[in-house]
């Protein structure tokens, strides 16, 4: 196992995945919360029709990709909020269309192959040397920008009205947290795929809400998930050579189901307990 | 001394190009418990959204006076379906009311603390701090976003129909709580109510809408006023 540490690009992988998973897990709960769970879907099938655009024009991926996202995440709030479109068929537009527009540019210039396969569904191999520092900065601003406002996203994933009557700024917040979300998104979806990505949002905070009840410990519960499913979904792919996008879901698949069971023996005991106080 | 707290200047409210509300003026001194009254539909939650900076008037004014200002509003809103199963303890809900104090700082104070901690006790829930909000009864949640309120502000609190789903027991002790609040530290409430012969009980004065102001002035003139009269013998 520690073989895998010899390639560099291994390396590259872990650094970025294990990044990119802390921050997806810190939103994911924030989105699961505020009902936002596909924005991530949405928002991964723009990031790859961005991506066949800067492949066919041969940019730099990353570069078209986080501006196109940005405000890809704006549109997708603005049309929720503003009540003309519903939030899920708000995504579901804009998700089905960036992906047929990706797909007929793509293939434009390439044939369908092996380039929409990695942007589907993600490649280890995908992270350049440059990537890497550019994904280690944006997912390190990702970080400190929500620990620094980790209560105001509290309060405004808790109780918008309270929160803007007591004079948060609720919209700012929305807003951080959809730029975020897309960063975050951009950065992780090379390697995880853009079908799959969405999963690192969701299924971490899905799990630890299963087993923790107060928002601290979701929060922390969920970031440790992540970054374990990450390094051993890594693991596997490599042991395996499978894909890692794959991997890391089906291990946060298991962890889901473990949690769940837990939960519903809690839930036996607990019932047991009370039916014996009576 | 009665100082002018709140003053509602001929405000007109409503949804793109529908009014709700037009004409609503009215002011409030310090320690009034101002209840809101009116059939459904008739815009008393339009107003208390826009009395809580939620919304802007279409025309008209809302100025408050003195010591207060507009981020010096506790206030309560209706629960949402998200926060039913919103995982989190009471303490984290209640110290979120603290936010509009620590506007520089990203985190809570030892301060904050402590008043929420107050604010707690005061209220009953101290006990609690640590237990999942969404396991709470509907009574016991209703205390602690009240809690959340009084850390928000100690001067003003605006409810938007505080005892919805509560049975009658608990009712009563949320009403009680809300008197005391008044009684206790002066403050100043707005509450809009379906129930109306509790508000005149409670309430020092009355607002009666009807897309417009039908009534307004202290209790004991509502209950001599024809449309009083009619309303509170239609409940019956």
């Amino acid at each position: 196992m520690l073989e895998m540490l010899s390639y560099p690009f291994i390396i590259r992988a872990l650094v970025v995945g294990t990044l990119v998973s802390l921050c997806s897990a810190l939103l994911g709960v924030n989105l699961v919360l505020k009902r936002y769970s596909m924005i991530g879907d949405g928002l991964s099938h723009v990031a790859f029709s961005a991506m066949a655009v800067a492949t066919v024009m041969n940019w730099a991926p990353l570069w078209v990709a986080i501006p196109v996202v940005i405000a890809a995440s704006f549109i997708l709030l603005q049309l929720s909020s503003g009540g003309k479109l519903s939030g899920d068929s708000a995504i579901a537009l804009l998700s089905t269309g960036a992906l047929a527009i990706g797909i007929f540019i793509i293939s434009m210039k390439s044939g369908i192959n092996t380039d929409i396969n990695n942007y589907m569904f993600g490649s280890v191999l995908a992270i350049s040397k440059s990537d890497v520092s550019l994904s280690v900065m944006l997912s390190l601003v990702v970080l400190v920008l929500y620990v620094l406002f980790y209560n105001k996203i509290f309060a405004v994933t808790f109780d918008e009205p309270f929160a803007r009557a007591t004079g948060v700024k609720v919209d700012f917040y929305n807003m951080l947290i959809a730029v975020l979300t897309a960063v975050t998104i951009v950065l992780g979806m090379r390697m995880i795929g853009a079908l799959l990505i969405s999963s690192l949002i969701i299924f971490p905070a899905m799990s630890s809400m299963r087993l923790f009840k107060c928002f601290s410990s979701v929060v922390i519960c969920s970031a440790v998930i992540s970054v374990m499913c990450f390094i051993a979904g890594l693991v596997v792919s490599f042991e395996y050579s499978a894909p890692t996008g794959a991997s890391v879901v089906i291990i946060n698949i298991a962890v889901f189901a473990v949690f769940c069971a837990i939960d519903f023996i809690k839930g036996r005991i607990h019932l047991k307990d009370s039916a014996f106080d009576k | 001394m009665n100082s002018t707290l709140i003053r509602c200047s001929d405000v007109t409210l409503g949804y793109e190009n529908m009014t709700v509300l037009e004409h609503v003026s009215f002011e409030l001194n310090k320690g009034d418990y101002l209840c809101v009254v009116g059939e459904n539909g008739a815009g008393k939650s339009t107003l208390i959204k826009c009395l809580a900076g939620l919304k802007k008037p279409m025309e008209g004014k809302i100025t408050f006076s003195g010591s207060v200002n507009r981020r010096d509003v506790g206030y309560l809103p209706q629960q949402t379906a998200i926060q039913r199963d919103f995982p989190t303890s009471v303490r984290e809900v209640v110290m979120s009311g603290c936010l509009n104090n620590s506007r520089l700082i990203p985190f809570y104070s030892k301060a904050d603390r402590e008043r929420a901690a107050n604010h707690m006790a005061e209220l009953g829930i101290g006990e609690l701090a640590d237990k999942s909000y969404r396991e709470l009864s509907g009574g016991q949640q209703q205390r602690v976003l009240l809690a959340r309120a009084l850390c928000a502000s100690n001067k003003m609190l605006i409810l938007d129909e505080p005892v919805t789903g509560l049975d009658p027991i608990v009712t009563g002790e949320i009403y009680s709580i809300i008197k005391k609040i008044n009684h206790k530290y002066g403050m100043t409430i707005i509450m809009v109510s379906h129930d109306v012969k509790t508000a005149v009980k409670n309430a020092n004065k009355i607002l009666h809408l009807k897309n417009t102001v039908q009534f307004f002035g202290s209790t004991e003139e509502y209950l001599n006023s024809s449309t009083g009269r009619e309303f509170i013998g239609g409940q019956r």
